[in-house]
């Protein structure tokens, strides 16, 4: 598990986020100086792994100056982040991995951008993703396709696949994700680092680009715990522009991971339906070894039942593009976007438009959302989806009365190789089958380096997933950071990129 | 239910998401979306009676802000992005006429 693993104190391309915002903040290192470092590094590593689809290397020397010249302080001082590119900035482009929004200027930034900026963080650029969110692997992309760090012929994962590829090979200190049925965790546990998804509603959504608007979440990725829980300290709070976050005080979640906890043994839920047979075996031992890892510490195993899990998959592809094909409406070649050259009235425009500027898989999902909410088949299928979805979320309640957390696999193996599965969306969709339920719910949950797959001559990283209660996330983060503080797993590195 | 969708749904679908398809997606998609049906109709096997459905995961309805006129975004910024204008309006090709009710 060291493979590759240095130590070099002085480059902030090879520390935690927060040993960067010290060195920064003891003056070890100026923030030009740490964002001049990783915008180096994005120059000789990303050619390799295409994980960012623009950078703005002038105006992160700009904030990184401030910093440096005293103007701008905050938690986040100098420290350069990576964010993905469906959420709004009033510089650049923000195009949504899509041909639709290739020329998009936003007019306004990001909620959590914005928090994020106002926190002293210096931004790198925007990194790729599948088209509207819509994919495991980030090849739905209309720009290129992302490489795993891991391995080049493997896919990062999807949709947030490029900030996870760029946190895996150490190209920022941080970085933005959404997640809708685990485009955060999926890639994180591909890449090898933390995927954090808050509760739904802990981060203000204003400025991110709507795929299925009941189930997104804005969320953080990260080397270690401790950072997802800075970010996500930075980022929570109630936002007047966003009526769905949630107006609930927002803890110290930082130093809520030194909290000893109340006094009784952490009990960590077990649920045979997310240990299935059909999982690589590798993946269900380092769950198994995860287990074993707090059992040491204290904590008793309990077995929770969630029989609805196998649901999940269908309900939530009856949901989700239901609500995405109500959003994607508004792409109509007229305000903004796309628009054809050769239209013969407005609603050939519209159709043209959608059709020229939309891939395959978000055509498909428009499709298939729009099909579940016609006449004649919405009760068979949309109705009876948010019923299941009710179902889902009272195993998880179920659950909750019997244990703090629950541990399961956050994908059912290690990342595939790039090409693998495109033309299969079914087999596409299975990837999700750990992941989905927990938005279904509006839970949090993060994927933690949890171990490593041997697959022929290729080591690669697997993740193990911690679900909470909803606004459970200091308990979830304080569990999810007694677990790396006894593991090295985060601490490897790909061999290519150090 | 039955999930197999016929080319000519797809194209009804098709019309109703204002996506104009090649024969060749129609053709594809059909097979394609009968698969994914095919599949979610697994659902029928749970019974839901008395469920209540549920369209969100968060127990809120109704936010409401004070009614206070603010700044909103200037009519240039707004058009910025558009790909025909003609300040301040957005610019269309005709609307009315032959096809145009489709």
């Amino acid at each position: 598990m060291k493979e590759g693993l240095r130590f070099l104190p002085m480059d902030p391309t090879h520390t935690t986020l927060l040993e960067c915002r010290q060195a920064i903040a003891g003056r070890q290192i100026s923030a030009v100086e740490a964002t001049q470092a990783y915008l180096q590094r994005i120059a000789r590593i990303d050619p390799k792994f295409s994980c960012f689809v623009e950078t703005y290397p002038q105006r992160a020397m700009e904030q990184a100056a401030q910093v440096d010249a005293g103007k701008v302080r905050g938690p986040l001082a100098g420290v350069p982040l990576a964010i993905k590119d469906v959420l709004c900035t009033d510089y650049g482009r923000t195009t949504c991995g899509s041909h639709m929004l290739e020329n998009f200027r936003a007019p306004y930034t990001a909620t959590a951008v914005r928090k994020l900026e106002e926190a002293g963080a210096v931004i790198l650029g925007k990194t790729n993703m599948d088209e509207f969110a819509m994919g495991s692997s980030t090849e739905n992309s209309a720009h290129f396709i992302t490489r795993n760090p891991w391995d080049p012929s493997r896919v990062p994962g999807g949709s947030s696949g490029g900030s996870a590829a760029a946190m895996g090979a150490d190209l920022c200190a941080g970085a933005l994700g959404t997640d809708t049925g685990g485009s955060i965790r999926q890639p994180a546990a591909y890449c090898g680092v933390v995927g954090l998804k808050p509760t739904y509603g802990r981060i203000s959504r204003w400025g991110l680009v709507a795929f299925a608007s009941s189930l997104d979440q804005i969320g953080p990725f990260t080397r270690t715990v401790t950072d997802a829980a800075l970010l996500l300290g930075v980022m929570a709070g109630h936002d007047p522009l966003d009526s769905t976050s949630a107006n609930a005080p927002v803890p110290d979640y930082l130093a809520g991971l030194a909290q000893p906890g109340n006094g009784q043994p952490l009990r960590i839920g077990l649920a045979k339906q997310y240990l299935s047979d059909q999982n690589d075996p590798q993946v269900n031992q380092a769950v198994a070894e995860a287990m074993e890892v707090f059992r040491k510490l204290g904590a008793t195993a309990v077995e929770v039942d969630m029989p609805h899990t196998e649901y999940g998959i269908p309900t939530y592809y009856l949901v989700a593009t239901a609500e995405a094909s109500s959003n994607l409406a508004r792409y109509d070649g007229v305000h903004y976007g796309h628009r054809t050259n050769e239209a013969e009235d407005l609603v050939d425009l519209y159709c043209r438009s959608r059709a020229e500027g939309f891939g395959p898989e978000v055509k498909r999902r428009i499709m298939l959302g729009t099909y579940a909410l016609s006449s004649g088949y919405y009760d068979a299928y949309y109705l009876r989806a948010l019923k299941v979805r009710r179902l889902i979320k009272g195993d998880f309640d179920r659950a909750f009365a019997q244990c703090d957390v629950l541990l399961c696999p956050t994908t059912t193996g290690p990342a595939f190789k790039i090409g693998d599965k495109i033309d299969d969306p079914l087999a596409m969709y299975m990837n999700d089958v750990y992941t989905v339920n927990v938005n279904l719910a509006g839970l949090p949950a993060v994927s933690l380096p949890g171990g490593f797959a041997q697959v022929g001559q290729t080591r690669l990283p697997v993740g193990i997933q911690l679900i909470g209660p909803a606004f459970g996330e200091e308990t979830l983060l304080r569990i999810a950071h007694l677990f790396q503080q006894h593991t090295l797993f985060h601490q490897a590195r790909p061999a290519a990129v150090v | 239910m039955s999930s197999h969708i016929t080319e000519a749904e797809v194209r009804h679908v098709a019309q109703l998401s204002r996506l104009r398809l090649t024969s060749e997606e129609i053709h594809h998609y059909a097979a394609q979306l009968s698969n994914i049906l095919d599949y979610v109709s697994r659902l029928n096997e749970l019974n839901v009676e008395g469920v209540e459905p549920m369209a969100h995961a968060l127990d809120m309805s109704n936010v409401l802000r004070p009614d206070e006129p603010a700044a909103g975004m200037s009519v240039e910024r707004v058009l910025d992005n558009a790909p025909e204008k003609s300040p301040p309006f957005f610019r269309v090709i005709k609307v009315l006429g032959e096809g145009s009710g489709a």
